[in-house]
């Protein structure tokens, strides 16, 4: 029923260079949060180093009681069995087919008959939309599908906590919002906790449930959707709304001297919050709030023209 | 920074030792991936088998030409075929079985892992809680080092064999003698030391190839670094640990008595 994953001050360091300092967030459970950041911000990292694949240098990271970063091997194994993940390429087998890659954690972890495994594996591939390729070697497919078919190999477990390395790259337009509806169904369906790093900004607005902002070597901000797309805080405000007003540059952040100059430029007006994208056939999910229901608790006045229906129109206008 | 010079080999050095370890642990670890085992296992016969045969036969015959040369010179003729076996079975074999096992099944098994790191297919593994080590790992030490075993005796019989055909054929030599004198200097012990050496390089062959292959970094050049690197650390430890297992054996079993 989802799982909710703490993580505590956590750092990672390769060598002499930090890649992040002091992370501390909760991804609460069965909501969706989206970890955002300039290319190079260590993201992926941040990503493996919450299975355990990287070791932070210090800090935790508590699931279901069991701090990741710190414990044992055995201990690891059993836990990473909760988890889903889908990297940026897929990562599939190229020896095997899709329809065995599908399968493989089934035939590893569990005692099912193949006409069992048939079964599940036939539902996820269908569910992302693979049925016909069961055949096909993942050198034999293009980036889009080996990305479905890594999202079909996540699944097969029913996983409580679903990681997803960058679903947009590589990917068109339509195919982004086909994987991102996909997303949204998902969660609805199994109520994992799920985690989407990205620098897709268009995602990170309509998808999740929560927002976090990797930037300049420590975590700026992380919080409910509204707060983050209302929030007039510099380095958030130029993110998620893509401009080149604002304190981040082409190489990482600006000099001083940048800054300087930009000193007298207001920054632009924040766009309407969109609406957040709802399930298909308009089942409610576990973590989803009303349009505007932070805004109101929190008494922030959201920018004119938010959650309206089609305000996602206005801002692409 | 000069401090690293030193840390550096060091630490990789250490690192392999500690893969050793993982890997001596997990090939008693349930459940065995027999399937895995058949399938590098005959992957590693068909990358190897050719090439053997075609090092086999110049290797025993130049062994065969040289000693029945200095045989000659030293007019015992008739012990040319012991000398030749001796080389062969002691050295030549394992030697050979050496440069092959880490030639071509150690590159193949470096590039396969050093590929699946880079696509993050051992990333993916892991995290679907299955252990590489276990899994893909085992299966190719034990399969190589089987291999290795087999290898040995095809390099020392089609030596042998080529030796008998130089030196009857181009050295004038008897056929008789050759193989009346096969037993002289040579011991069933010298065959048996011959495939344990074939097993430990199997083992360590395999060991290197996917330690380096599992670490290699920074894309697809780094592939082709893991291969180099593992090639070229497995001949040099190879060809020490041949000498101490020779030096070792010498003293433990003694040359045949005249």
């Amino acid at each position: 029923m989802g799982v909710e994953v703490v993580v505590e001050g956590l750092t990672k360091k390769f060598g002499s260079q930090t890649i992040w300092n002091d992370v501390t967030l909760t991804l609460p459970a069965g909501e969706i949060s989206v970890m955002l950041g300039p290319s190079g911000t260590g993201k992926s990292v941040f990503l493996k180093t919450l299975i355990g694949l990287l070791k932070p240098n210090s800090g935790h990271v508590f699931i279901e009681g069991v701090d990741i970063a710190n414990c044992k091997e055995k201990e690891l194994y059993e836990i990473r069995k909760l988890f889903g993940v889908l990297f940026q390429d897929g990562a599939m087998f190229g020896s095997m087919d899709l329809y065995d890659n599908v399968a493989f954690p089934l035939r590893e972890h569990t005692r099912k008959s193949e006409s069992e495994i048939r079964t599940i594996v036939m539902d996820k591939m269908e569910l992302t939309g693979l049925v016909g390729a069961e055949r096909k070697l993942p050198g034999e497919i293009s980036g889009g599908m080996r990305k479905r078919a890594g999202l079909a190999r996540a699944l097969v477990l029913d996983p409580e906590i679903l990681l997803i390395d960058e679903p947009d790259s590589g990917l068109d337009p339509v195919r982004t919002s086909y994987i991102n509806q996909l997303f949204i169904d998902l969660n609805a369906q199994i109520d994992a906790t799920f985690l989407i790093v990205t620098h897709d900004i268009n995602t990170a607005r309509r998808v999740p449930d929560n927002i976090g902002l990797l930037y300049h070597k420590h975590l700026a901000m992380f919080g409910p959707r509204e707060m983050l797309l209302t929030s007039e805080e510099p380095v958030v405000a130029q993110f998620l709304n893509a401009q080149t007003v604002g304190p981040i540059g082409m190489s990482e952040e600006k000099d001083a001297d940048e800054l300087a100059s930009e000193a007298g430029i207001a920054m632009p007006a924040l766009p309407p919050v969109p609406l957040q994208l709802e399930t298909s056939d308009g089942r409610p999910r576990r973590g989803q709030r009303d349009p505007g229901a932070w805004c109101r608790d929190n008494g922030v006045t959201p920018p004119p023209g938010s959650f309206a229906r089609d305000a996602d129109q206005a801002v692409t206008a | 920074m000069s401090l690293s010079i030193v840390t550096g080999p060091a630490r990789v050095s250490g690192n392999l030792f500690a893969f050793a370890l993982d890997v001596l642990v997990a090939l008693f670890r349930r459940p065995f991936q027999l399937k895995e085992f058949l399938v590098q296992a005959w992957f590693i016969v068909k990358v190897t088998i050719v090439p053997t045969a075609f090092v086999a036969i110049p290797f025993g015959a130049v062994i065969a030409l040289q000693t029945g040369g200095l045989i000659k010179q030293f007019g015992a003729q008739s012990f040319t075929g012991s000398a030749a076996v001796l080389a062969v079975v002691q050295q030549a074999g394992p030697i050979a079985t050496a440069l092959l096992i880490a030639g071509a099944a150690g590159s193949a098994i470096a590039a396969d892992f050093g590929a699946r790191r880079i696509r993050e297919e051992l990333d993916a593994m892991m995290v679907l809680g299955i252990d590489p080590i276990q899994r893909l790992v085992v299966p190719r030490v034990l399969a190589t080092m089987l291999v290795a075993v087999f290898l040995n005796g095809i390099v020392t019989v089609v030596g042998v064999a080529g030796g008998y055909v130089f030196n009857v054929v181009l050295q004038d030599g008897t056929p008789g003698a050759y193989l009346a004198s096969f037993t002289a200097l040579a011991q069933l012990p010298d065959m048996y030391q011959g495939m344990v050496k074939a097993l430990i390089f199997g083992f360590l062959a395999a060991i290197v190839a996917s330690y380096k292959g599992m670490n290699a970094k920074g894309g697809p050049k780094g592939v082709g670094d893991a291969v180099n690197e593992a090639v070229v650390i497995t001949f040099t430890l190879l060809f020490v640990v041949n000498f101490f297992i020779t030096a070792v054996y010498i003293q433990l079993v003694p040359p045949k008595g005249m």
